[in-house]
């Protein structure tokens, strides 16, 4: 393609200054290279392998036969409005006023956007751990602020770390994004580390974005809400979805939960870009709150035992492979072969027909590693971890 | 790793090895195969058996839900003569059930004929069986969980951030 409009800074471009901003992804070449092959067991999905469970997909099919195709208030649904306070109270004791501190999005994708917008003026500095899913550093830049990386690795389990996050706090700070459990590390931040980072968010008067779309994927220990610690609730937006707990990716539903002033804010621009999340999935949302209890159990349940076998699967092989205890990511470290993890994701797709993300599509330092996910049948994992293993054979240093 | 979990992931699979048990559990794989080898001795463990849709395959099989009325016996109440009945290799499945019957036989076989002469030779003549009504499956839509169609497609995109 031909470029019409010059796109440096100085001049008029096509495109607004703030969308060149954001680099294109570096994986390009990779998804290319994928499209292109057959048999790939892809553990570079980033969603359930379930689908919805049947009784949501009923309560939304049978919403359509009753006709309930019309806009619903800017807020969401009152009763699904409802039914989400009750279960963020019964979850993590935090109490939010359904009529003025709950706002229905599409996906945290949407809830992330309208948080970012709502909150962030030119300038203003977004604190984040990374690496980190690829929508945080975006968000922040479409809403011309200034992503601040707060590397974390694996020796230090993925967690941010609370001195080296103040160190990085100056006059221009105004939030910190955080995402645990993390996509793509697997980590959940300890109880511990959340307090010290709430003292630093008091300290600076600092708010909290929290992205806890993973918060029912925790394995062998408790989701803590950000919101629930102490003096955090008046500062904490909390983000909250049903993509991943339900399997409900395709439906695009999620939340925003937070103080009345930004959820105001945020809903100011949700009825003007969005009116409204689809009201069928709103339906679903609501049956998934009621009645999904076991189905979340079974599945979380399943992933757990994928989880395990799945790292002990990579440190067989001889990886180093950090512990992850939510979400449904594995993210080892390939310093047993020479290669960097773009490099290791595209001849391990190449070779033996396994797609992994490069740790890198998650920030520079994710480098070294890669993102695997285990939300895939067990055989199809059990043969990947076969095909992993030769071509570590082949390319051991 | 409790016990029932081992039998959890044995219900739905009674391929994995005890290794695989182990890895997916982060236990230790003697130990898998030593509580499942208990599990197989006390008869928690009854057998292994594999799920298939006879449907796909050209055979000859009829299935029929026999309900069965029956007169307790005094002492012995269903038992004795629910026996009687579950020691015919016919009877694939007999459950004692609560409402309007009191049986009910799921009778296996390669015809209607075959079925039918079990019910009326074998199975109503029981002394205490007071009725039986046949009920003869046309399909089975699902077994064990299972749906039992076509196996569904990948619905996932590749690769997603
Ligand atoms: C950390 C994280 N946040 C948000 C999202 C987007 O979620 P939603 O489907 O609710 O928009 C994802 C999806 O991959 C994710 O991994």
């Amino acid at each position: 393609m031909t470029t019409i409009f010059p796109q440096n800074s100085s001049e008029k471009g096509i495109t607004s200054r703030r969308v060149n901003s954001i680099a294109p992804s570096g994986i390009r070449k990779f998804f290319d290279l994928l499209a292109t092959m057959d048999n790939v067991i892809s553990l570079g999905v980033g969603e359930p392998d379930f689908t919805t469970p049947w009784n949501i997909r009923e309560a939304a099919i049978y919403s359509l036969e009753k006709g309930y195709t019309m806009y619903t208030s800017n807020l969401g649904m009152p009763e699904l409005r409802q039914e989400l306070s009750l279960h963020l109270e019964q979850s993590y004791g935090v109490r939010y006023d359904p009529d003025s501190e709950l706002l229905i999005t599409v996906g945290v994708s949407e809830a992330l956007d309208l948080a970012m917008r709502a909150t962030i003026d030119p300038g203003d500095q977004v604190l984040m751990a990374a690496p980190c899913y690829v929508a945080y550093p975006a968000s922040v830049l479409l809403s011309c602020g200034e992503p601040v990386m707060i590397p974390t690795n694996e020796t230090g389990c993925f967690e941010i770390d609370p001195p080296l996050l103040e160190a990085a706090v100056s006059s221009r700070s105004k939030a910190i994004l955080s995402g645990y459990p993390s996509n793509p590390t697997g980590a959940v931040l300890p109880r511990p580390k959340m307090e010290q980072i709430a003292e630093i968010a008091l300290r600076h008067n600092l708010l909290i974005i929290s992205d806890e779309i993973y918060a029912s994927l925790v394995y062998g220990i408790e989701h803590t809400c950000f919101a629930s610690l102490p003096g955090m609730r008046e500062r904490t937006v909390l983000l909250g979805g049903f993509s991943k707990a339900y399997a409900m990716t395709g439906w695009r539903i999620g939340f925003a939960a937070g103080p009345r002033e930004i959820i105001a804010a945020m809903t100011k621009i949700h009825q003007y870009s969005i009116m409204c999340a689809p009201t069928m999935a709103q339906v679903a949302a609501l049956e998934a709150l009621r009645n999904s209890k076991n189905s979340v159990d079974e599945m979380v349940a399943d992933y757990n035992h994928r989880r395990q076998l799945f790292v002990k699967g990579l440190r067989d092989i001889g990886f180093s492979c950090f512990e992850p205890k939510g979400a449904f990511y594995a993210f080892p470290n390939i310093g047993l072969t020479n290669f960097n993890s773009e490099t290791f994701a595209e001849k391990l797709l190449a070779e033996e027909k396994v797609a992994v993300v490069p740790g890198t599509a998650f920030g520079e330092c994710g480098e070294g590693h890669v993102r695997c996910c285990y939300a895939t049948s067990l055989p199809e994992l059990e043969e990947a971890l076969v095909r992993i293993k030769q071509f570590v054979n082949r390319h051991q240093k | 790793m409790s016990n029932k979990e081992i039998l959890c992931l044995l219900e739905k699979d009674a391929k994995l090895t005890p290794e695989q048990i182990a890895a997916m559990t982060g236990s230790n794989a003697t130990e898998v195969g030593q509580l499942i080898k208990q599990a197989e001795d006390d008869h928690i463990i009854v057998k292994y058996k594999t799920l298939i849709n006879w449907d796909k395959v050209s055979n000859n099989r009829v299935l029929a839900l026999v309900e069965v009325k029956i007169t307790p016996q005094r002492d012995v109440g269903f038992d004795a003569i629910a026996e009687r009945i579950y020691k015919f290799a016919e009877a694939r499945t007999v459950y004692l059930m609560s409402g309007t019957y009191d049986l009910a036989v799921l009778v296996e076989g390669h015809t209607m004929q075959e079925i039918a002469e079990f019910v009326t030779r074998k199975l109503a003549p029981i002394e205490g069986v007071t009725g039986t009504t046949s009920h003869f499956v046309l399909r089975c839509y699902k077994e064990d969980g299972e749906i039992l169609g076509t196996k569904e497609e990948a619905k996932r995109q590749a690769v997603f951030l």
